[in-house]
């Protein structure tokens, strides 16, 4: 029979059907995190168990942790509640251990940066990790998901994941995007047309040229917004670009076993007339930038949109929240501060494109604060070597070590109340980047456009 | 935490709201902490309290929004939550369902959940369950009259009064696993040898993703 590349992942990692009708995943990879692990540790502990497997593990502190005054390590780490959480990550990965790269290693960052960047997120893969932005893996045909803490532990007991099968959906966007339309876009313009809740119950394959054209890095971007649609699991396909990407990371495989793996890789697609349960059409062409002016990520419009009338209570709340008026212009939104970061839009070719738009030009008086948070030590290495911090930092945007940072802010970056941020991450819900403060999820490219100008502009005028 | 749900009687608190996310639930500053326990004082800060709070305050002397639905006097000691459309949706963290544990909620009615939040509340023995918009809509016009209401795990059934309101589905293992508490982790390893047979399968396969020496 015909199969999705979702059943093709799904049926090479089945172990055992369980009295109850679910499932046993096996999991090749688990990444983790200071945030969901603690709890999970504990109770493996308290229970007598033991890790089943730890060379599958891979650990790294990122939401907590500091972007100014790195080189203190974890004693840079001022709020005491925080420090402990990342000393029990560094605690647990050492105590059993599991491969840590930890504050004061350059290759820390962003869990969902990390992974692909170390070649630890392999095609034909199961990943999971405490973190719903798992998603993100996804782009190299790996079947990622984001788990809850007492998934964490039962991966860790087990090294089996207890799921049900999810329904295939495809998303096909066809057609060729404009100068200045980002991967971000795409991602948001899907959220906009199925919904928050659209996915629910679904793995979502990404398809069609845009997607076929696109890095391996935009991918990234694209698939791990789908929990922001609702799916758990987003997905495209192994071919040359992924090959590409994947070859002489470090924990790739090498040498003969590289033959062998690339090889079966090539199987990591759907089949021709595999079954889809849902599927989606977006035209590329005819995108535009997309910003958000709600609470949701679905509550997004093109940037030359206008804010929707308040027809229920969701709208009406959060057009109180965002300080926003109905039928006002998104162009007339003022902004206080500029964040490019996140699992979302930190890696290299983020940076480059917001680089090379900001390049020579100075931010907006208006802007109290513009930073940009390297999604890993290494995106970082690679940025300074290229010059870019020096293009941001010329322009007026602080240039930050690596980790979540405003993206949720557990660490000290984050807005004021009342404050308008353009950002490159992925939620937007109420005090999410500081309490009372409103996000605008944007693409790097709208960011910076919009750094210049001090409100929100139509970024391929810039092209 | 066993059989605490067979019959659970209790009144309704209404959160009117879709997309109700789990940042919300439960705000990231709380989720420094290493423990499952003490969220509940934090359940939903940012719309219950005036002020941003911070882990480790006195929440008693904090001054509270008083049109939330939580601090309404009619409410009080109300452990039944219900809300509409896509209830717990965003951040994985585990930290929603264990605040809401804490706070004292034994069921959280929606007419839909995410996913994750789903799995968490199973994984932890929170009921949820999803029902259709028109009986979500009675429900919401019986917790404006603050009348009790009862959840019948063991039948499926929502009753008031004694008069049946509705039937809910839940998958059986899963009702099982509420009723008796069941030890997860312990079921999966009865397939020990399966996993095991699995796993030396795999790494001739891919033996790539058994090595992660540096
Ligand atoms: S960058 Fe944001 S969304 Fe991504 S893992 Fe960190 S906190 Fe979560």
């Amino acid at each position: 029979m015909a199969k999705t590349l979702y059943d093709k992942l799904w049926d090479s990692h089945e172990v055992a059907e369980r009295e109850d009708g679910t499932f046993l995943l096996y999991i090749d990879r688990h990444l983790i995190h200071e945030v969901t692990s603690p709890q999970a540790f504990e109770g493996l502990k308290m229970n007598g168990r033991e890790p089943w497997r730890i060379s599958s593990i891979i650990a790294t502190p990122d939401h907590n942790v500091p972007t100014t005054e790195r080189e203190k390590g974890i004693e840079g780490i001022k709020d005491e509640v925080a420090k402990l959480q990342v000393t029990t990550l560094d605690k647990n990965c050492s105590d059993l251990g599991i491969l840590q790269f930890d504050i004061l290693d350059k290759r820390q960052g962003i869990v969902h940066v990390v992974g692909p960047e170390q070649g630890v997120t392999l095609p034909g893969m199961t990943l999971v990790c405490g973190d719903s932005h798992t998603s993100t893996h996804g782009a190299l045909a790996t079947l990622a998901m984001g788990i809850g803490t007492s998934e964490v532990e039962h991966v860790l007991a087990t090294q089996c994941l207890k799921a049900s099968k999810l329904k295939n959906m495809k998303v096909l966007i066809d057609g060729k995007l404009s100068p200045g339309v980002t991967a971000k876009d795409v991602t948001l313009a899907v959220i906009g047309k199925i919904g928050t809740a659209g996915g629910t119950g679904y793995a979502i394959e990404y398809s069609g040229s845009v997607i076929e054209n696109m890095s391996i890095e935009g991918r990234m971007t694209v698939c791990n917004m789908s929990i922001e649609a609702g799916a758990r699991v987003g997905l495209v396909a192994f071919d040359e670009i992924t090959e590409e990407y994947v070859k002489n990371r470090p924990f790739a495989p090498k040498e003969e076993e590289w033959e062998v793996a690339s090889s079966d890789w090539k199987d990591l697609k759907s089949d021709q007339d595999a079954h889809f349960d849902e599927t989606i059409f977006i035209d590329g062409s005819s995108l535009k930038p997309q910003v958000t002016w709600g609470t949701s990520p679905e509550m997004v419009l093109d940037v030359d949109g206008i804010v929707p009338e308040a027809d229920s209570e969701s709208i009406l709340h959060a057009l109180e929240y965002m300080g926003l008026e109905a039928g006002m212009k998104i162009s007339d939104i003022k902004l206080d501060q500029i964040f490019i970061g996140s699992c979302t839009n930190s890696r290299i070719e983020d940076l480059r494109l917001a680089a090379k738009i900001i390049e020579g030009k100075k931010i907006s008086p208006e802007i109290k604060r513009a930073i940009v948070v390297p999604g890993s030590g290494l995106v970082a290495e690679q940025a300074i070597k290229e010059g870019l911090d020096k293009v941001f930092k010329e322009s007026g945007f602080e240039w930050r070590a690596p980790g979540c940072s405003m993206c949720l802010a557990m660490n000290p970056d984050h807005l004021g109340e009342r404050e308008h941020c353009a950002s490159t991450s992925n939620r937007n819900f109420e005090g999410r980047q500081g309490y009372g403060g409103r996000t605008h999820l944007v693409s790097p490219a709208t960011a910076a456009a919009s750094a210049i100008e001090g409100k929100f502009v139509d970024v391929r005028e810039f092209f | 935490m066993k059989n605490q749900y067979i019959f659970h009687s209790g009144r309704i608190i209404p959160l009117s709201r879709d997309n109700v996310d789990t940042d919300q639930i439960i705000p990231k500053q709380f989720l420094k902490s290493i423990k499952k326990s003490g969220f509940g004082p934090n359940l939903f800060d940012a719309w219950r309290y005036e002020d941003e709070g911070y882990p480790g305050q006195d929440n008693n002397n904090r001054s509270l929004k008083e049109d939330f639905v939580l601090n309404q006097d009619k409410y009080t000691g109300a452990d039944i939550l219900i809300s509409r459309k896509n209830f717990g949706c965003g951040s994985s963290r585990e930290h929603a369902v264990w605040s809401l544990m804490d706070y004292g909620f034994k069921v959280v009615i929606a007419e839909s959940f995410a996913d994750i939040f789903y799995n968490n509340c199973f994984n932890n023995g929170l009921l949820p369950i999803k029902l259709p918009e028109n009986i979500i809509e009675d429900l919401f016009l019986l917790s404006e009259e603050n009348k009790e209401i009862e959840v019948d795990l063991i039948e499926q059934i929502i009753l008031c009064g004694g008069k049946k309101l509705t039937d809910f589905d839940i998958d059986p293992f899963r009702k099982q696993c509420i009723l008796e508490g069941l030890d997860e982790i312990g079921l999966s390893l009865k397939y020990s040898e399966e996993i095991k047979q699995y796993e030396l399968k795999r790494e001739k396969e891919a033996p790539w993703i058994f090595n992660t020496d540096e």
